[in-house]
């Protein structure tokens, strides 16, 4: 497919990445609504969103499913852009200069830095574990197969691997739309700025463009 | 009427009425050695409340139906012993919710108002507000709730809490024709237990006992045991039922912590910008 490179940008997510991105995105704010309801009496009211209790008991698992199967279709496509390289580590221990915004220096790193590839492996585990523990506790169709103690077991998994994915995506939200600036158009319009590849992810910019300056 | 005597509520983190006196707590207690495995509690059930289950298939054992249902919400579980002597004896459990002082089902709801505890220690199904998530049977510590195929909701014994709340007796014990079951304040349930188990006592059961598990805080459905030494002899009657500690985990100290600590997360990110800034990369630095 031929790339269409305005002057002055890099294309990073194409149309379909998007698509697939914000369905995984829609989806994870609507389970994410209706499971903490079922968590937490304080988020109840969050039923709403899906139409009250019972609708979202009755949605909840087939959002989650078709979730599932379009993160599936994003961990197939980024898996090997998030495989953890010696740079990775080397940028890693400059931490406290990237949280510190003193990131002038920092080792030069490929598509995605370590907090973004440890929360795609974060995310490849937790999502499996909420689509098995999910299918244990699922009504009507899959509990009643169950044993009681597996299920209770399933509801605690469940809970903690939800936990877990939304801080990770706590993190993922404020970087890419608050933290680093010029993020948020890679997933809206597809491309960054040469400026801000070279400064975040210089072996990618060099690797795409052909560029290192 | 009934509302302003609700102790506890699901799903609810504020406290309930509490203006009214305490009623005195009720109980419900079945002497199984007593009980000659009619089924006449279980048709008054039926009766009262209505259900009709389906007609089963004779599997050669005198349980029937098979298993709670949510058109059954008690039935009678036959256990055949064999004793050292080469007798046998028959023990006749009526099973059924035995509404525990602190519920499992109501700790584990997610819905608002879909379970309650009356002051009396009845725990009741609010079924309009169940929204058939099955948590509570989950929660449950004895297997009671079932969801009903036709509006999965959530259905059990309700200590006939309509009859209860306006004078009468539940079903099961008006029509029991062996007094094996009685009802009343949880105080006298108590006393003529501990007569009965005297009773048994003198007989040659030596281990006679009220069954009043303290691991759910007391139930307001009681069992005197001929053998109360062993309550797994009466189909597997929990020794010690206690809401499991994955339950309590997960309704228990999860829930304040783990919504802190998002909460505390996206705090964290908030004063991080407030601090910190964002990143942002000058494009005339980097040639653009």
């Amino acid at each position: 497919m031929a790339v269409v490179m305005k002057s002055g940008e890099v294309p990073r997510y194409n149309a379909n990445e998007r698509v697939t991105h914000w369905v995984v995105a829609i989806l994870f704010i609507l389970l994410a609504a209706s499971g903490l309801a079922f968590f937490h009496p304080a988020f109840w009211f969050l039923t709403g969103l899906l139409g009250g209790g019972t609708w979202s008991r009755i949605l909840h698992p087939f959002l989650g499913v078709v979730m599932f199967a379009f993160f599936f279709l994003m961990a197939v496509r980024y898996w090997q852009d998030n495989i953890i390289q010696p740079h990775d580590r080397e940028w890693q221990k400059r931490l406290s200069d990237v949280i510190n915004n003193r990131d002038d220096d920092l080792p030069a790193i490929d598509k995605y830095n370590i907090g973004q590839k440890q929360l795609f492996w974060t995310m490849i585990v937790t999502m499996i574990l909420l689509l098995v523990s999910g299918i244990i506790l699922w009504r009507p169709y899959f509990a009643d197969m169950f044993a009681i103690p597996v299920i209770r077991i399933a509801a605690v998994v469940h809970m903690l691997a939800f936990f877990v994915l939304l801080m990770g995506i706590i993190v993922h939200i404020y970087s890419a739309i608050f933290w680093v600036r010029g993020s948020m158009r890679a997933m809206t319009r597809g491309t960054v700025s040469h400026a801000w590849a070279k400064h975040h992810h210089a072996l990618w910019y060099k690797r795409v463009t052909g560029q290192s300056k | 009427m009934q509302s302003l005597d609700i102790q506890n509520r699901s799903a609810t983190t504020t406290s309930a009425p509490q203006v009214r006196q305490a009623e005195s707590p009720v109980a419900k207690l079945i002497d199984i050695s007593k009980c000659i495995g009619c089924k006449a509690c279980q048709v008054a059930c039926m009766q009262w409340n209505d259900l009709r289950d389906d007609i089963g298939t004779n599997v050669g054992v005198y349980d029937n139906p098979m298993d709670l249902t949510d058109q059954s919400w008690t039935v009678m579980r036959f256990s055949e012993i064999s004793k050292a002597d080469g007798s046998m004896e028959w023990l006749i459990r009526k099973d059924g919710c035995m509404h525990c002082e602190d519920p499992g089902c109501l700790k584990a709801c997610p819905a608002p108002g879909a379970i309650v505890k009356y002051a009396n220690g009845i725990v009741d199904f609010i079924s309009e507000n169940c929204i058939g998530c099955g948590y509570c049977i989950a929660g449950c510590p004895f297997n009671i709730p079932r969801i009903s195929d036709k509006d999965n909701k959530a259905y059990k014994c309700s200590l006939c809490s309509d009859r209860v709340n306006v004078g009468l007796v539940p079903a099961c014990v008006k029509t029991c024709p062996t007094g094996a079951i009685q009802f009343g304040a949880k105080e006298d349930m108590l006393f003529r237990g501990a007569k009965r188990v005297n009773d048994l006592k003198e007989r040659g059961f030596q281990n006679a006992g009220v069954y009043n598990p303290q691991g759910v805080g007391g139930t307001h459905v009681m069992y005197v045991l001929q053998h109360a030494d062993k309550p797994e002899l009466y189909h597997n009657l929990p020794t010690d039922p206690k809401i499991s500690p994955w339950v309590s985990l997960w309704k228990g100290i999860a829930k304040p912590l783990l919504a802190l600590a998002a909460g505390v997360a996206v705090l964290g990110a908030f004063f991080h910008y407030i601090t910190r800034g964002p990143k942002e990369v000058d494009d005339a630095k980097h040639g653009g």
